[in-house]
C-alpha cells in the first residue's frame, strides 16, 4: 500500500462512485451546513420538481449574513437593513420548517456564523466531508476534515442526492517551519502565506498545513488559517487531527460519547498523512519570520508586515490597488489613518480573538474620531465573552458590542462602511467596495485591529502586549 | 437546460485581474431569493456612477461593447465568494461565454453548470484576446476550439463532462439522481 495524505484517506472514503475520463467522481457529503443566503434558490428548484430532502438529518442551518446586529426593539421587531433582508430571513425559517431541517435561528441559543457554530457544536468532526453554500466552509478543514464552499446549485444537489460531482483536485503542502513570535498571530501567518503564494497561488489544490507551527495551534487559531485558504484560490485548507483536535471536540453536544468517542479517536488517528506521502507541489515557510501583518492593496495577496514599505506598482491592477487604497509606495502601512475598526467574521470571532483584542483594549479608549464595532461569531461566544466580562472591556473602550452574524464582513445587513473610510478589519476580504462602496479594507489580526482602534493609525500590536504586561 | 454548442460574437474586454465576485455583483444585493433579474446589478458599482447613470469609463459601457456577448477578462476571474449570483448576473446581463486564462474554481463550477462558457485559454493566446478587443470569434464547444476571422484557432479544453452536458443540455442533477441506487448502498456500508 503506498503512503497516503490526509486528503486522500477522506477523499477515496467518500466516493460513491469512481471518476473516469468521461465523468466526474460521486463524492458523498456527511455535513451539508446551509444558510439564508445561498440556500433559497435551491429550496425552489427541490420545490419545483417534486424531490425530497435525501438526508435532512445531515443538514445544519444557520441565520447570519442579512441579520441585523442591533437587537430587536422594544415592539420586538428586528433593525432588519430592509424588507428583503428580512423576506430572506422569512424563507430560510419557512424553508426549514416545510423540509424538516435543523434551523438554529433567532430563537436557538446556538445561533452564530455557520463557521463558527459547526465547530462549536461538534458537527464538524475529523474525517468528514463538510459542504456549504459559501466560501469560507475551508474553516472546518482545521478539524482534519474535507470542507469546501459551493453554488447553490451544487447546494440542490447535496439537498436532492447528498452527493456532488467532483474532480479529484491536487494536493499543495504549506509546511511551517519554526514557531510563531511572541505577539504575532494565526492570522499574520495565513496573510504572510498568502502574500508568499499569490491570491491565485492555490487554484486546483487542496491545502494541507503542516509543520511544527501548525500543530503548535490552537483549533481557533487553525480555523483562521483554514479559513482563509480560499483567499489563495484554494477551494479546501486542511490540518491533521491530534490531541489538540480531540480535546477540543469531547464533550461536545454533537460529538460520539462514552465507547463511540473512544472508537471515533482510534479512527481520526488514522487520518494524518502518511509518513512518505507526496504532494503534487510543496511550499515552505519560516513562521519566524512573520511579523505582524497587514494588507495594503485590494485582494488578500497583496499583503505585508506592518513596518516593510508599501512596494511600488507591478502593473496597472496593482497600480488602480493603491490608488483605491490611497496606499503610498515607500511608506509603511504602519500610520495610516483609521476610521473604522472591524472585530469579527469566521476568521477572527471565536473567544481567543475577542481575548487577543481585549488585552490590548483593557484600561485604554478608542481613539476620537474612530468607530469600533465588536462582533461575536455565535450567540455561544457571546455568553462565554460576557461571562468573562470582556463585552465590558470592549463598551468601556467606547467599541460598539454587538448580536452575532457576518456583520462588516460582507456588510449586506447594513453594517458598513462609507465611501473613502479606512477600516481596519479582522475578516478575510479586502476586495473594493467589500465593506461598503469606496470603503478601504486593511486586512489585520484582532491584536492589530485593537491597537489600531486606539491609536487612531494602524499600529504594531505588540507594542501595546508589553505595555500590558509591565 | 438549453443545449450550448456555438457562440458567436465579438469580444469586449476586462483586462482587470482578479475580477471577484463582489465586483461582479456586490453582496448587498444577494438579499433576493431568486436567480432572475440580476442583469442590471451586474458590475454595479463599476458600471454605474454615483447619481445611477452609465459610467463611460466602463469598458462595457462603451459603444463598441454594445451586443457583445463574449467577455475576455484578466486573469483569476471570478475569484473570492462562492455565490452563483455571479454567472446569473453575467448570462442576464447577455454574457454567454468567458475567456480567461485563469478562472477561480468555485466560479468555473458555478458558471459551467449555468450554461455560461467559462474557458481557460493559455497565457499567450490570452494575451493577444486582451490586446484585440472587438475582434470576432466563433466559439465551438464540441470541437473545443475557438475560431479566429483569419482562419486561425485557439484550442481549448472543458471537462468532458461539463461539456457532454453543455452539447446535450443535460442537467447533472438528473444524472447524480441516476445513482441513488449506488448512493443507498454507499449509506448503508457498515
Amino acid at each position: 500500500m503506498s503512503a497516503k495524505t490526509l486528503f486522500e484517506k477522506i477523499w477515496e472514503a467518500h466516493v460513491v462512485a469512481v471518476e473516469s475520463t468521461d465523468t466526474p467522481a460521486i463524492l458523498y457529503v456527511d455535513l451539508h451546513l446551509v444558510h439564508e443566503v445561498t440556500s433559497p434558490q435551491a429550496f425552489t428548484e427541490l420545490r419545483e420538481r417534486g424531490l425530497p430532502l435525501r438526508r435532512p438529518d445531515r443538514m445544519l442551518a444557520t441565520l447570519d449574513h442579512s441579520t441585523p446586529t442591533l437587537p430587536a426593539g422594544a415592539d420586538g421587531e428586528r433593525p432588519y437593513a430592509n424588507a428583503e433582508a428580512k423576506a430572506q430571513v422569512s424563507q430560510l425559517e419557512a424553508n426549514c420548517r416545510e423540509f424538516g431541517v435543523d434551523l438554529h435561528g433567532w430563537d436557538s441559543a446556538d445561533r452564530g456564523i455557520v463557521h463558527v457554530i459547526g465547530p462549536e457544536l461538534g458537527a464538524t468532526r475529523p474525517g468528514m466531508t463538510i459542504v456549504c453554500g459559501d466560501s469560507h466552509t475551508s474553516t472546518h478543514g482545521a478539524f482534519g476534515a474535507l470542507a469546501f464552499g459551493i453554488g447553490t446549485t451544487e447546494v440542490g444537489h447535496v439537498m436532492a442526492t447528498q452527493c456532488l460531482l467532483q474532480r479529484k483536485p491536487k494536493t499543495l503542502a504549506i509546511h511551517v517551519d519554526g514557531a510563531l513570535p511572541k505577539g504575532v498571530a494565526a492570522k499574520d501567518l495565513i496573510l504572510h502565506i498568502i502574500g508568499r503564494i499569490g491570491v491565485d497561488g492555490g487554484t486546483g489544490y487542496v491545502i494541507e498545513y503542516r509543520g511544527p507551527a501548525i500543530a503548535a495551534l490552537s483549533m481557533e487559531e487553525r480555523m483562521t488559517v483554514c479559513n482563509m485558504s480560499i483567499e489563495a484560490g484554494a477551494r479546501a485548507g486542511m490540518i491533521a487531527p491530534d490531541d489538540t483536535t480531540f480535546g477540543w471536540l469531547k464533550g461536545r453536544p454533537h460529538a460520539p460519547q462514552g465507547a463511540a468517542w473512544d472508537a471515533a479517536v482510534t479512527r481520526w488517528k488514522q487520518l494524518p498523512s502518511d509518513a512518505g506521502s507526496r504532494y503534487d507541489r510543496e511550499v515552505r515557510i519560516d513562521a519566524r519570520e512573520v511579523k505582524p501583518t497587514v494588507t495594503y492593496g485590494t485582494h488578500p495577496g497583496m499583503a505585508i508586515a506592518i513596518d516593510v514599505p508599501v512596494p511600488a506598482a507591478r502593473n496597472a491592477q496593482e497600480r488602480r490597488a493603491l490608488d483605491y487604497m490611497r496606499s503610498e509606495t515607500g511608506n509603511p502601512m504602519q500610520g495610516t489613518r483609521v476610521d473604522v475598526v472591524f472585530v469579527g467574521s469566521c476568521t477572527n470571532s471565536r473567544m481567543s480573538d475577542l481575548r487577543e483584542a481585549a488585552d490590548v483594549l483593557r484600561g485604554r479608549h478608542v481613539a476620537e474620531g474612530v468607530r469600533m464595532l465588536v462582533v461575536p461569531g455565535s450567540e455561544a461566544v457571546r455568553r462565554d465573552a460576557e461571562r468573562e466580562g470582556l463585552h465590558e472591556v470592549f463598551t468601556r473602550a467606547g467599541a460598539e458590542w454587538r448580536v452575532p452574524g457576518c456583520s462588516m464582513c460582507i456588510a449586506m445587513n447594513g453594517d458598513l462602511a462609507q465611501p473613502g473610510q479606512l477600516v481596519v478589519s479582522t475578516s478575510n476580504r479586502n476586495f473594493e467596495g467589500r465593506q461598503g462602496k469606496g470603503a478601504r479594507t486593511v486586512l489585520a489580526s484582532p491584536a492589530t485591529a485593537a491597537a489600531s482602534a486606539v491609536a487612531g493609525r494602524i499600529a504594531d500590536p505588540r507594542e501595546y502586549l508589553v505595555e500590558a504586561e509591565a | 437546460m438549453k443545449p450550448v454548442t456555438h457562440i458567436h460574437s465579438r469580444t469586449a474586454v476586462l483586462a482587470d485581474e482578479n475580477i471577484d465576485t463582489d465586483r461582479i455583483i456586490p453582496a448587498r444585493f444577494l438579499t433576493t431569493t431568486t436567480r432572475e433579474g440580476l442583469g442590471t446589478l451586474c458590475f454595479h458599482d463599476w458600471r454605474y456612477q454615483a447619481d445611477g447613470s452609465d459610467n463611460p469609463e466602463f469598458p462595457l459601457n462603451q459603444p463598441q461593447a454594445d451586443g457583445c456577448t463574449i467577455l475576455v477578462a484578466g486573469r483569476n476571474f471570478g475569484c473570492g465568494s462562492s455565490r452563483e449570483h455571479a454567472p446569473w448576473a453575467l448570462q442576464d446581463y447577455g454574457i454567454q461565454a468567458v475567456l480567461c486564462s485563469e478562472i477561480a474554481d468555485i466560479f468555473r463550477n458555478n458558471a459551467l453548470k449555468n450554461g455560461l462558457l467559462a474557458i481557460m485559454v493559455s497565457a499567450a493566446e490570452h494575451q493577444w484576446l486582451l490586446e484585440h478587443p472587438g475582434i470576432e470569434l466563433s466559439i465551438d464547444v464540441e470541437g473545443e476550439f475557438i475560431a479566429l476571422p483569419d482562419g486561425g484557432t485557439i484550442a481549448f479544453q472543458l471537462e468532458p463532462f461539463a461539456r457532454y452536458c453543455l452539447l446535450n443540455g443535460i442537467d447533472q442533477l438528473d444524472y447524480l439522481l441516476q445513482h441513488s441506487m449506488a448512493i443507498t448502498g454507499y449509506e448503508q456500508q457498515p
